[in-house]
C-alpha cells in the first residue's frame, strides 16, 4: 500500500519546484493583503474576541440553534434533512437528484462535498457533477486534487491551463492571458448555468433566528447556481449554524479579509427557504454530522469546530509554505487541516497530521476565532502516540525512547552508556555533530542533525574541577578581588 | 432512531460535560467592536466612491430624482448597451429614454440572458467596503434580473449609505425575518485563480456602474 503519511507525500511534493514557486508566491501574496486589510481596522481584535465568543457560546447549545434552524428553514418552504456520516449524505443527495431525473449537477465551491467524496459517488450513480468555481473546474478537468482551500489550483500555471481549456473544451486556439482564459470559461459554463435543473452548494452560514442560508464567493458562479435552477441542495456541516442574524455583522467582517485579504469579496448571498417567482422553487439543506459531534465532545479540541475555513492559517504556516497542499492528503490542508483531518477520520489514517507542525504559533496569531491550533496539536499528538501504542505495532520511535528510559534509570548505566558511545561516535561525529546515525535510528537524522556526545560529561567536568580557592581567576572573581 | 434524533442525542451527550455557568447564548457579553461609525454624509460619500473605483466601478452623480433618467441615458450610449431590462416597479421618472427599457414581467432565462443591460435601484452601500446591498425591494427585481445581463446600473441614494457593515446587518434584519433574499454586491464579479492574477469580471455583470443621487 503506498505510504499516505505527510512526511512520505512531503518528500515528494518538495522535489516539485514548480509547486512550490507557485504555493510560496500565492502565500505571501494573501499574507501580506489579508495583514493589512486586517490591520485597518481599528476594532480588528475586538471583532475576533467576538467571533470567538459567539462560536465558543453556539457549541454549547448547539442542539437549541439546529432545531431552530430545522423549523425556520421549514416554515419557509424548505427541506431539512439529517446525515449522521457521509454515505447518509451521499445517498440524500442522490436520491434529490435522481428524483428530478437529473444527469448533471452543477456545483458551487465545497469543501464538505468533497469531505464526503460526492462526485465520485455521483459520477458511480451515473450524474456527471460539474464544478463551477474557476479553481475547482481546473482541477475537476485535469483530474487533480486541491493544493490550497482557497486557491485550489494554485499548482497550476496559465500554459498548462490554457492546454487543458483547449483539450477539454475550447474550440480553436486560446491565449494563456488570463483574461482570456477566465472569459473561456465564462462561455463554456453559461450554458451549464442556463440548462442544469439541480444545483448542489455547501453553506458559510446558516442563521437558526431567519432560517436563512449564506454562501460568500468572488466570481458569481455561486450567484448562478443559488438563483437558476429549480432545484437547490445546501451540504453544512452542524457547526456552521449562527443562533442570531447579527452575528453576519461579526463574520461578514472577520471572513473576507481573513480569506482574499478584501474589504468585501464581490457576492454574498442569503436566502430563505423558497421564494415564489425567484431563484430555484425546492430547497433541501442536509446537515452533516460524519465526526462532528466526536469533535464536540472532546473539550481539548471543540474549537477546531469554530473554523470559518478562511485558510489564512495556511498562508502564515512555515510548513504549509514549503509543502503545499497535497502532502495533507485532505481536502483541509495547513494548520487547520493536522487538526481536523485526524479528527475526522483518525489517527490510525492520518495520525502523522497533528506532527506536521513547529508549533511556531503563527496560526493561532492570526485565526479570526482566534483557534488555539498549536495547543490542540499537542493534545493531539498524545493521542495519536496512545493510538499507536494501543496498535501494538512495532515502532522504532516508541522502542528508542523506553531505550532512553531505561539508560536514564541508573547512573551507572548511563555513565557506561555515555563512555562506550564516545567511543562509539568517533566514526560518525564531525565537529560535534552526527549527521547519519546507523540503522533504524537513519529516520532520525534523516531531515535533521543530531549533536555528538561531548569530550566529557557534566559529571566528570564537575568531579574533576580543581578544590575551591584555586581555580583560576575568571575576569569575574578578578574584578571582586580588586 | 431517525437521523435527526440521533445527531440532536450525540450532541447532548458531548454537552454533558460542558462547565455550567458559562455565559449563555441569551445573554453574550456587550461585544466591543464598532457598531457603527458616525461620519458626516460627505465622509461617507467620498469613501464609499473611494471603494467603489478601487474595484474599477465607475461612478456618476445625479442631482436629484430628476436628474437620473438623462444621466443613465448617457451612460447607457456611452457603454453601446442596445436593450435594457428593468424591474417592472423601477420609478417611472428614472427610466432613460434610450435604450426603451423593457420591464420584467416574467421575462424568461434566455430573454433577460440576451438583455444588454439592466438598471436597478438599491436598499443601500456600506461606504467602508464599497458595497451595494440588494434584497429585492422596490426597485430591485428578482435575483435572476441582476445576475444574467452582461451590464448593471444600479441606482444608489447618497442618503442611503450607511459607515460600516453592522449597520446594514441591523437594517437587514427585519427584511431578513421576512424571509427576503439578500444580495451583497461589491465590485463586479472576479477572480484570481490563475497565478493570482485578478480577472474582473467572470459570471455575472462583467461591468458596474453606479449613479449616485445627492
Amino acid at each position: 500500500m503506498k505510504d499516505t503519511s505527510f512526511p512520505a507525500l512531503a518528500r515528494a511534493e518538495l522535489r516539485n519546484t514548480q509547486l512550490r514557486r507557485n504555493i510560496r508566491k500565492a502565500t505571501t501574496t494573501i499574507r501580506e493583503r489579508t495583514a493589512r486589510v486586517a490591520a485597518e481596522l481599528p476594532d480588528w481584535e475586538d471583532l475576533r474576541t467576538a467571533g470567538a465568543a459567539i462560536k465558543q457560546a453556539t457549541m454549547r447549545e448547539l442542539d437549541t440553534h439546529l432545531l431552530q434552524l430545522e423549523e425556520r428553514v421549514t416554515a419557509a418552504g424548505g427541506q431539512v434533512h439529517w446525515a449522521r456520516d457521509a454515505e447518509e449524505a451521499r445517498e440524500i443527495i442522490i436520491g434529490i437528484t435522481r428524483r428530478h431525473d437529473a444527469t448533471s449537477v452543477i456545483k458551487i465551491k465545497s469543501m464538505t462535498t468533497d469531505e464526503i467524496d460526492l462526485n465520485p459517488a455521483m459520477h458511480a450513480a451515473g450524474i456527471e457533477p460539474v464544478e463551477t468555481d474557476l479553481a475547482d473546474m481546473i482541477v475537476q478537468l485535469a483530474g487533480d486534487t486541491p493544493s490550497h482551500i482557497l486557491v485550489p489550483a494554485i499548482h497550476r500555471n496559465r500554459a498548462e491551463i490554457r492546454e487543458l481549456f483547449e483539450a477539454k473544451f475550447a474550440h480553436g486556439k486560446l491565449t494563456d492571458t488570463p483574461t482570456d482564459l477566465t472569459a473561456a470559461a465564462r462561455r463554456y459554463l453559461r450554458d451549464k448555468f442556463l440548462h442544469t435543473p439541480v444545483a448542489i452548494s455547501g453553506a458559510n452560514f446558516a442563521i437558526a433566528e431567519t432560517g436563512s442560508v449564506g454562501v460568500v464567493e468572488s466570481e458569481g458562479n455561486g450567484r448562478m447556481c443559488l438563483t437558476l435552477p429549480r432545484v437547490l441542495i445546501s451540504l453544512m456541516g452542524i457547526e456552521k449554524v449562527l443562533p442570531r442574524f447579527t452575528d453576519l455583522e461579526v463574520f461578514l467582517q472577520l471572513l473576507p479579509r481573513s480569506a482574499t485579504g478584501e474589504r468585501m469579496n464581490p457576492y454574498t448571498s442569503l436566502w430563505t427557504g423558497v421564494r415564489p417567482g425567484d431563484g430555484p422553487q425546492e430547497f433541501h439543506l442536509v446537515l452533516l454530522d460524519n465526526g462532528r459531534t466526536r469533535i464536540l465532545a472532546d473539550q481539548a479540541a471543540r474549537e477546531t469546530l469554530h473554523c470559518i475555513r478562511c485558510s489564512r492559517c495556511l498562508n502564515v504556516c512555515p510548513v504549509y509554505e514549503h509543502t503545499g497542499g497535497h502532502a495533507y492528503n485532505s481536502m483541509y490542508q495547513g494548520p487547520i487541516g493536522a487538526i481536523l483531518t485526524p479528527q475526522l477520520r483518525g489517527f490510525e489514517e492520518a495520525g502523522s497530521l497533528p506532527f506536521a507542525s513547529t508549533l511556531c504559533g503563527r496560526c493561532y496569531e492570526v485565526c479570526p476565532v482566534k483557534i488555539d491550533i498549536p495547543r490542540i496539536l499537542v493534545h493531539l499528538r498524545a493521542g495519536a502516540t496512545e493510538a499507536r501504542r494501543a496498535s501494538h505495532t512495532l515502532d522504532p520511535e516508541a522502542l528508542a525512547m523506553q531505550a532512553v528510559l531505561w539508560l536514564f534509570g541508573g547512573q551507572n548505566r548511563l555513565r557506561l552508556a555515555q563512555t562506550l558511545g564516545r567511543v562509539a561516535q568517533r566514526a560518525i561525529a564531525h565537529d560535534g555533530i552526527i549527521s547519519r546515525l546507523p540503522g533504524p535510528l537513519h529516520g532520525w537524522t534523516d531531515t535533521r542533525d543530531f549533536p555528538a556526545l561531548p569530550p566529557e560529561s557534566f559529571r566528570a567536568w564537575w568531579k574533576n574541577r580543581p578544590p575551591a580557592g584555586q581555580e583560576t581567576s575568571t575576569p569575574a572573581t578578578a574584578r571582586t578581588a580588586a | 432512531m431517525s437521523a435527526r434524533d440521533e445527531i440532536i442525542a450525540r450532541i447532548r451527550n458531548a454537552q454533558a460535560g460542558d462547565q455550567p455557568g458559562a455565559p449563555p447564548v441569551s445573554a453574550p457579553p456587550e461585544p466591543a467592536y464598532r457598531h457603527r461609525w458616525d461620519a458626516d454624509r460627505t465622509t461617507l460619500v467620498e469613501r464609499f466612491s473611494q471603494r467603489l473605483s478601487d474595484y474599477g466601478v465607475t461612478i456618476l452623480h445625479a442631482r436629484g430624482d430628476g436628474a437620473i433618467a438623462e444621466v443613465a441615458a448617457t451612460q447607457l450610449a456611452a457603454r453601446n448597451i442596445a436593450s435594457l431590462v428593468i424591474p417592472a416597479d423601477l420609478q417611472a421618472t428614472w427610466r432613460p429614454s434610450h435604450p426603451a427599457p423593457t420591464e420584467d414581467t416574467n421575462l424568461s432565462i434566455a430573454e433577460l440572458d440576451a438583455a444588454g443591460g439592466v438598471m436597478t435601484g438599491c436598499l443601500l452601500g456600506v461606504a467602508e467596503t464599497g458595497t451595494i446591498v440588494l434584497d429585492c425591494g422596490p426597485g430591485q427585481g428578482r435575483r435572476a434580473l441582476t445576475l444574467l445581463p452582461d451590464y448593471h446600473l444600479c441606482v444608489v441614494r447618497e442618503s442611503s449609505l450607511v459607515g460600516i457593515m453592522p449597520e446594514a446587518i441591523h437594517a437587514l434584519h427585519p427584511r431578513a425575518l421576512h424571509g427576503a433574499p439578500i444580495t451583497f454586491i461589491s465590485g463586479p464579479s472576479a477572480t484570481a485563480d490563475i497565478e493570482l492574477d485578478r480577472v474582473q469580471g467572470v459570471h455575472g455583470p462583467r461591468t458596474l456602474d453606479v449613479i449616485l443621487v445627492a
